[in-house]
């Protein structure tokens, strides 16, 4: 079953450098301003089209500005694209900031609270996972306290615990493997394998390439919004790293 | 629903959090100017409202008219200051706008017990007429506010000069409608001018409800019609701009 399906997806961005010259200069000159911002477009994607499966780990690679970050937010939604089409099916869970929207005045648990709602859960849901979640992170005896006291890597861990507690068909992950310490990292793995198990599609953007080794099946290199190479994860990775 | 709950609890709770007096800000800051007003209005100036006193006239006003800048000149940054979550999150961007919104309503609500004991002070009761009129001209008001803060929150994400232009704007308003002088010293000749004030009647229709106990439905009808509108006017504005929202912020 085709759990996500982007046929032919185009994305480009106008640089937004309009009225930088003040609203009297960009007047005088109202052509000039016309032509520069077309042609200041560029295609973050360019005609993409990707098929991902049910259950199947999909690690996306390419250099930094390759289109990674705008493929993963038109997957989950946040932005759409300006021709073609992205179909998805199933509960979305974005990984793609840790704590978005974390509030750090809230304490952990009304943060916990905040960000699972915001992921598309009720509270009755939350609060059934609330045990899980608190054990999850191992920070029971941080919760009580606002956010803004915790460390940076506390708030990643506290982040990362709501997310992989979403029961999510899809988890689309940008770039956030690596938090907390060796232990927390250890129990991540733990639980993106578990998931793995339940049949749950990934689609994971990384540039440590042994993590997309380690965890995906096939492997998309995005190079200026394009499809370089698709394919079996150590071929990919070969023709990347020689590029 | 329940993310409404969340970010309006989320909302109260940080307004409030390391703060000393708490709710009482929200009262205190209206009730200020009230006495600022006085001073400078009624003492100083000799200002009068015939058939009421004046203190009790500015309260009157002075609290919705609180609720509808602190909610419109408020919408102009709620998009951009939620940028982390607009980027990375998929949700119905409205729902920010709505929750701050109703949390401007709720420290609204709590500031009528405040205008009741002014009231009572001036030896005035309220009758039963606040029953349907509070929840009427509550939900008129949420409409008004709410078509008017999406359609700043929107645009501004696009132009940023309108956090700038919606603060000035507010505070024109704030003069050219009858919150601080009441429409009956007003010239008739520019009565007219009063009529096309789209926040005018909304004002109006408190300032009768509470000081007068009677629902003018004339003035309901009125700020209905520009309640409507706003919330029209805003929507489709959002409809148009929250696609772009996620790469402009």
């Amino acid at each position: 079953m085709t759990v996500i399906r982007l046929d032919g997806v185009t994305k480009e961005y106008a640089r937004h450098r309009h009225l930088t010259r003040g609203l009297k200069q960009s007047l005088l000159h109202l052509p000039d301003l016309i032509r520069s911002m077309s042609a200041h477009r560029f295609f973050a994607l360019d005609g993409v089209s990707l098929e991902v499966q049910k259950g199947e780990a999909v690690g996306i690679i390419g250099a930094n500005g390759s289109g990674k970050s705008t493929l993963l937010g038109l997957i989950a939604g946040v932005i759409g694209p300006q021709t073609g089409t992205v179909q998805v099916r199933g509960r979305v869970a974005p990984l793609l900031e840790l704590g978005a929207g974390f509030h750090y005045e809230l304490t952990g648990y009304e943060n916990i609270v905040l960000n699972g709602v915001l992921m598309g859960l009720t509270r009755r849901e939350v609060a059934a996972r609330m045990e899980a979640i608190v054990a999850f992170s191992g920070l029971e005896a941080s919760l009580n306290e606002p956010l803004r006291t915790y460390s940076s890597g506390m708030v990643a861990r506290l982040g990362f615990s709501v997310a992989v507690h979403l029961d999510p068909d899809v988890l689309l992950i940008d770039e956030i493997l690596a938090v907390g310490d060796t232990h927390f990292q250890a129990r991540c793995y733990e639980r993106l394998e578990e998931f793995r198990r339940q049949g749950t599609t990934f689609v994971i953007v990384s540039h440590t390439l042994a993590e997309i080794r380690s965890l995906c099946d096939r492997v998309v290199w995005l190079s200026a919004g394009k499809i370089m190479m698709q394919g079996k994860p150590e071929e990919v990775i070969a023709a990347y790293e020689k590029s | 629903m329940d993310l409404i709950l969340v970010l309006v609890q989320k909302d109260m709770k940080v307004r409030y959090k390391s703060s000393w007096l708490g709710y009482a800000w929200s009262v205190a800051n209206p009730l200020l100017f009230t006495v600022v007003y006085y001073i400078a209005l009624g003492i100083f100036l000799r200002f009068e409202i015939p058939g009421y006193p004046y203190p009790l006239f500015l309260i009157a006003g002075q609290f919705p008219w609180q609720w509808l800048a602190s909610s419109i000149g408020g919408g102009p940054m709620a998009f951009i200051n939620n940028a982390s979550l607009i980027k990375k999150v998929r949700f119905p961007r409205n729902i920010i706008i709505v929750s701050g919104v109703l949390g401007d309503a709720i420290h609204f609500l709590l500031t009528i017990p405040v205008t009741l004991l002014v009231l009572l002070w001036y030896g005035r009761a309220p009758s039963w007429e606040w029953i349907p009129g509070i929840p009427l001209l509550v939900l008129a008001q949420f409409l008004t506010v709410y078509g008017a803060a999406l359609a700043v929150a929107s645009v501004n994400v696009f132009v940023r000069d309108l956090e700038r232009l919606v603060a000035l704007f507010l505070q024109a308003l704030f003069f050219l409608t009858p919150v601080i002088y009441s429409v009956s010293v007003v010239p008739v000749q520019y009565h007219f001018w009063i009529k096309l004030n789209p926040v005018a009647p909304l004002i109006r229709a408190w300032q009768k409800l509470l000081l007068d106990n009677y629902l003018d439905p004339l003035l309901v009808g009125a700020a209905y019609l520009s309640a409507v509108s706003c919330f029209v006017v805003g929507t489709l504005i959002y409809r148009a701009l929250s696609p772009r929202f996620a790469e402009l912020v």
